[in-house]
């Protein structure tokens, strides 16, 4: 804030503007956060606690939530539980408390790993096929290069459903339903689009110079790009696969539809965890939670690039 | 800079030890004959034995995402256009296909929950794009004003547009409850209404708004970071012009910063626009349509066609529609967008 006094200050909004814009804008960021808290909030509190009229702040916090996500249980006779001796954890303990015993894990950690190797495959291959045809696009006449372009970009416009329905034949016919391989190239040809418009934005501003230079010393076209181009482009790569795995990660129209068991990712999971009597909130909060932590993170770290990503690169700072 | 410069320099030499590495080893294996021939070859056929020419490298880089693509998104369209001209049921494979030529599209067009849904998609669209330019715009307008610490509170901002909206559409669906939901006691703490009079999710005439609050509420940190893009792109040596011609800051806004900061604002305007035509995630999670059909936007229509009454070949040939529509539309409005950013 050096800049008040400094000889622009013509254009430098005025002391009180600021503090008001500073009120307004804090007000915005406060309320905005609230359904987030209250996500966290109800992740540690019981299930009575979690339905109480009016709703509860001030709460014993419990991880019963985390237990019941993890777990499925059974109902047993007190006669039962004392039978079964001390009890072996946490979990165990909360359990018993409620005249339950845990029967098995849930289905919960399954459904977060087909989470993982889904994003993270599609991501890897989308940004791979993505960085070589974005300098493909950048670096040579490729005939019809604007409407290419644009036919990459359309493909995002079809609604999921659109896509599902022949999606899901052709996925029948060729036994990839409900199969890893089928999600990945799926998400894949979705991130494709934005991955090649990101990249090439990113490759465009790598001057040629280099690789020409490069290959003037030896260097084959190949051994420019993958010596030359690529650990310039580090950052834009880095950037594009945060977007594709947030894609991928978030996604459920197509996982809804294509997915039931075996590979089925957490998005469709957890609106279906339910306790005795509907939805069984705090453990609905507690995946929640557990899901969208990755993604504070990578919003964190990403913020400076999220514009470009989040308007296809038609938007540079 | 300086290290930036070593960098540089450090690959140059990198590539000079890879020459020199290149050149003892020809140096062993080549005869006197294929030194000669090189020599005598003129440059663009050398390059062209060397390695591929440039047309050809181009295809062998960008085939393999077009590939993906024509594999993954446009052979299942042509196939969707093909089913949308026979009465194909997915649930009777092997029921015999009849071409139906044009019927499944005029059963589509005729038919009136189909333009219940339309309404309902166009509403939704409106008035969450109207929100969210409006609270977006001026958020980034204020944001722009730089106070201490506004970057913290932009990132802050931003958290809900990277959520899931199907996993946190179902969270609102908490929140929304009449007695035990947050939602209705925060309204009646500050209007005084009592929080079990009303149900966002229940009653007719709230569910369609309590589906434009949940997409404003993540959304319009999206069109707010478009805009402040659109506000920093604004050269200050303008801004000083005006203050030295003694403009009023309401003249300021009016005739600099938001004529200069419209293609920003139609070009958010424009990525929403497709995104909430297609909207199907959220509002699925958070009434399921309901209740009734007022909140059954297009997609949710189109699943239940397909998925559930399983008449795949006519929710093919509203598919193709719904994707003809955003097609066009985004068309003319990018046309539109251009004049704009060209004046």
């Amino acid at each position: 804030m050096s800049s008040v006094n400094a000889a622009h200050s013509v254009v430098e909004p005025s002391r009180t503007s600021k503090r008001i814009a500073a009120t307004i804008v804090i007000a915005y960021a406060v309320i905005t956060m609230i359904p987030l808290v209250w996500i966290v909030l109800t992740s540690f509190k019981s299930p009575p606690d979690s339905i109480s009229y009016p709703p509860k702040i001030v709460f014993q916090p419990t991880l019963e939530g985390y237990c019941n996500l993890f777990t499925t249980r059974t109902r047993q006779t007190p006669e039962y539980i004392t039978s079964l001796g001390a009890p072996t954890s946490t979990c165990d303990e909360i359990t018993r408390s409620r005249n339950m015993v845990i029967a098995g894990p849930s289905n919960y950690w399954p459904r977060f790993q087909n989470s993982l190797v889904i994003a993270f495959g599609s991501t890897f291959l989308a940004v791979s096929l993505g960085t070589l045809a974005a300098y493909g696009f950048s670096r040579f006449k490729v005939p019809l290069a604007e409407d290419l372009l644009f036919f990459i970009l359309s493909t995002r416009m079809m609604p999921p459903i659109a896509v599902a329905i022949p999606i899901y034949l052709m996925y029948r016919q060729l036994g990839l339903s409900d199969t890893a391989l089928g999600m990945i190239l799926l998400y894949t040809a979705v991130n494709v689009s934005l991955a090649v418009w990101l990249l090439k934005g990113f490759i465009d501003e790598i001057p040629r110079e280099y690789e020409e230079a490069a290959m003037i010393d030896g260097y084959t076209r190949m051994q420019a790009f993958f010596k030359v181009v690529l650990p310039q482009a580090t950052t834009g790569i880095a950037a594009t696969a945060i977007f594709c795995l947030i894609f991928a990660w978030n996604e459920y129209a197509f996982a809804v539809l294509l997915t039931s068991g075996a590979a089925q990712t957490a998005p469709p999971f957890i609106p279906t965890i339910i306790g005795e009597g509907g939805q069984d909130w705090p453990a609905v909060a507690a995946g929640t939670t557990i899901f969208v932590v990755p993604i504070l993170v990578f919003t964190i770290l990403l913020r400076k690039q999220l514009l470009r990503g989040i308007t296809f690169g038609a938007v540079r700072k | 800079m300086t290290a930036r410069i070593r960098k540089r320099t450090g690959q140059f030499f990198r590539m000079r030890r890879f020459k020199t590495q290149v050149k003892s080893v020809t140096d062993t294996s080549s005869t006197i004959l294929g030194e000669a021939v090189a020599r005598a070859t003129p440059a663009p056929i050398a390059s062209r034995i060397r390695g591929l020419s440039d047309r050809s490298m181009a295809w062998l880089f960008i085939t393999p995402a077009i590939a993906l693509l024509l594999a993954v998104n446009i052979f299942p369209l042509i196939w969707a256009i093909y089913l949308s001209f026979t009465n194909f049921r997915a649930n009777r494979p092997n029921a015999a296909l009849e071409s139906v030529g044009f019927s499944n599209y005029s059963r589509v067009l005729n038919d009136p929950n189909i333009w219940q849904a339309m309404q309902t998609t166009a509403h939704f669209v409106f008035w969450t794009i109207l929100l969210q330019t409006l609270i977006g715009f001026s958020l980034a307008y204020l944001i722009d004003r730089k106070f201490r610490g506004h970057a913290f509170w932009t990132t802050i901002i931003l958290v809900p547009m990277m959520l899931s909206p199907a996993v946190v559409g179902n969270f609102w669906r908490f929140l929304y409850q009449p007695q035990i939901g947050l939602f209705n006691h925060i309204v009646s703490f500050l209007t005084g209404i009592p929080p079990s009079s009303f149900e966002m999710l229940g009653s007719v005439r709230l569910s369609p708004w309590a589906i434009i609050i949940v997409d404003t509420w993540m959304w319009t940190p999206y069109v707010m970071l478009i805009c402040l893009a659109g506000l920093r792109s604004i050269p200050d040596y303008i801004y000083e012009a005006a203050e030295v011609d003694r403009a009023s800051l309401w003249r300021q806004f009016w005739s600099i910063t938001l004529p200069m900061a419209l293609p920003f604002i139609m070009l958010a305007v424009l990525f929403r626009g497709i995104e909430n035509f297609k909207m199907f995630d959220m509002v699925t999670l958070l009434t399921g349509g309901g209740p009734g059909s007022t909140t059954e936007v297009a997609s949710i229509t189109l699943k239940r066609e397909a998925f559930e009454s399983w008449r795949t070949g006519r929710a093919s040939a509203f598919a193709i529609i719904l994707f003809v529509a955003v097609f066009g539309l985004a068309n003319i409005y990018v046309k539109a967008l251009n004049k704009v950013k060209q004046r």
